[in-house]
């Protein structure tokens, strides 16, 4: 090897170049690892609480579990006895809020996606459905017991049903926006090209592309409301007793819990947990339910 | 920019252009009677001047391929032969567009006949999640009540006409979502044609889609030509020169030149249509 001045020049240049690009670069692993490290710890903080809740949950709850939870009312102080009229009162009450709640809410969310699109009357009812998704529920449960309850005169399962209607509404409102937007506007060119009505596209193309996002915002709102209490405290009350009367008082899920978790009776601690871990797996079940939904039908909108 | 009659838009100077409008439409660029024909088209996007006195024939049974660099006006143009820019709000053409000799631009047309007869297909493929036969037959049902046998027979010929038969003919019953990209803007022709129109406007049909399937496309476009009269925007030159009969070159909003295909690309008038079709800009 010949090596000439300049050439040497160059290739001691070359080394300084490199021994400064390995200092930065040991610096940036540096750092880098200080970042990981902040960041897997705080996403452990978030994760360890959650995991001492549904452990306490399950723990608690799977103790409590057996089959009179299915098939008996909830007892007075002292006895034995089951959730089984509490379940179906949940099970009553948040298909109702669903049956009100939903169609409202798809037909809002259509009218915003299609006809309101950008306009200024669209801007301020998606600003209001906000406000009203974050609105508290104790606030929604006031509302109706003041414009329901009081003014017939008795507690019902029905105005419980109205206040988590309420809950779903902006859920589904929103949902229902989002996913007709995510619809790619050719769609709706192609249809309307072949010269069907706005109304005939949004119903039989636009709705079948978008159902996936729909169907999970319903699912959604289901899970928010299944486990909401304090809207049902003063509306659809509380029910010892096996009830299928929507006019009335009626059991649910929540509110037993509310009212027996506080108690200092044994039995009564033990079922608020097993109804706590059941209304937990059923929320589990319908977040997995709506996520697999939209993974299954992920490609459809490309 | 706003005034729609800077000189390159002037009628006179345009080369095989309809005469402007209050005259006789057919003595324009083809022999035959021009099947549509925009006359002094003006179109603004709200305040945006997107198309200046814009004038010409798309003529029968023929292929009319509209050129010209980006944001030229050539989809605007496409997109007001059968109104669906109306569908947003903001947007209006001014002028007259003819079918048949009738204004399609007076709001007293019906958009319902318009779009039967004048049907469309958009760049992105994009089938109606449903199966293949629903995709096809979904129009044909909103305006005709047919037996299943009946519509059996008419889905299958707007499929063979859309050349896609022969690939989906044993599952019909699919989602139309699984097929290709090719085949799917296939379908999306075989569904224009279904209702049996008498237009078909091509907005950049091959812009994503492969060599092989652009080719089985253009092909397409040469045998429907048979029956219907075709209008293409297309960013591809050698598409334009391949499939079609006339060529209009938009610049700015403006129609430059219009003519028969091989006058366009081997002796264009203007130094602006050479300067382009040659690939020094656009």
């Amino acid at each position: 090897m010949n090596t000439q001045p300049a050439q040497t020049d160059s290739r001691i240049e070359a080394d300084k170049r490199a021994a400064f690009a390995d200092r930065l670069y040991f610096r940036r692993r540096i750092y880098n690892g200080i970042g990981l490290i902040f960041a897997t710890a705080s996403t452990g903080f978030g994760l360890f609480w959650l995991a001492w809740i549904l452990w306490t949950t399950f723990y608690t709850g799977i103790s409590a579990l057996n089959g009179k939870l299915f098939t008996m009312m909830t007892p007075p102080p002292g006895d034995e006895g089951g959730l089984l009229n509490a379940f179906a009162g949940s099970a009553m009450i948040c298909l109702l809020a669903i049956l009100i709640g939903a169609p409202i809410g798809i037909a809002a969310g259509t009218y915003l996606a299609e006809y309101a699109k950008k306009s200024r009357l669209g801007e301020a009812i998606r600003f209001f459905n906000d406000i009203l998704l974050s609105a508290p529920s104790i606030v929604l449960g006031m509302f109706v017991y003041t414009v329901v309850v009081k003014q017939v005169g008795h507690y019902s399962a029905f105005s419980g049903s109205l206040a988590l209607a309420l809950i779903v509404l902006p859920v589904v409102v929103r949902t229902t926006d989002e996913m007709l937007k995510l619809v790619p506007s050719a769609m709706r060119e192609a249809g309307l090209s072949l010269g069907v009505p706005q109304w005939k596209v949004t119903m039989q193309v636009l709705y079948r592309a978008a159902l996936p996002g729909i169907v999970t915002g319903v699912l959604l709102a289901l899970a928010r409301i299944s486990g909401e209490t304090a809207p049902l405290l003063f509306t659809a009350f509380d029910n010892q007793f096996w009830s299928t009367n929507v006019g009335q008082p009626m059991a649910s899920i929540p509110v037993v819990i509310y009212k027996f978790a506080m108690s200092a009776d044994a039995g009564w601690k033990s079922l608020a947990w097993a109804g706590a871990l059941i209304v937990t797996l059923f929320v589990l079940a319908l977040s997995l339910l709506s996520r697999a939904i939209l993974l299954r039908n992920k490609v459809s909108n490309d | 920019m706003t005034n729609p009659n800077i000189p390159l838009a002037t009628t006179s100077s345009v080369t095989l252009v309809t005469p402007p409008p209050g005259a006789d439409a057919k003595t324009g660029a083809t022999a035959a009677p021009p099947k549509m024909s925009a006359q002094g088209l003006d179109f603004y996007y709200d305040k945006y001047h997107a198309l200046k006195n814009v004038s010409l024939d798309i003529a029968e049974r023929k292929v009319t391929a509209l050129i010209g660099p980006s944001g030229c006006g050539k989809s605007t143009l496409l997109r007001i032969f059968n109104r669906i820019y109306s569908i947003y709000p903001r947007l209006e053409a001014k002028g007259k567009v003819l079918l048949d000799g009738d204004n399609i631009l007076d709001p007293k047309y019906p958009l319902n006949r318009l779009r039967s007869k004048v049907g469309m297909v958009f760049q992105k493929p994009v089938p109606f999640p449903m199966s293949i036969y629903d995709n096809v037959a979904y129009a044909i049902r909103h305006y005709e009540k047919l037996s299943k046998a009946d519509m059996d027979v008419r889905v299958e010929e707007a499929l063979r006409q859309g050349a896609l038969w022969d690939e989906v003919k044993a599952k019909l019953n699919q989602s139309a979502l699984g097929l290709s990209g090719g085949q799917q803007q296939r379908l999306c022709i075989a569904r224009a044609v279904a209702l049996k129109p008498e237009v078909i406007l091509l907005d950049e049909p091959t812009s994503a889609l492969d060599p092989i399937a652009t080719g089985k496309i253009e092909q397409l476009v040469e045998e429907l030509k048979e029956r219907y009269t075709i209008a293409i925007v297309t960013h591809n030159m050698q598409q334009a020169s391949r499939v079609s009969d006339y060529t209009a070159f938009m610049y700015l909003g403006e129609l430059i030149e219009f003519g028969d295909t091989t006058t366009i690309f081997e002796n264009p008038t203007k130094k602006m249509t050479e300067d382009y079709i040659t690939g020094r800009y656009g």
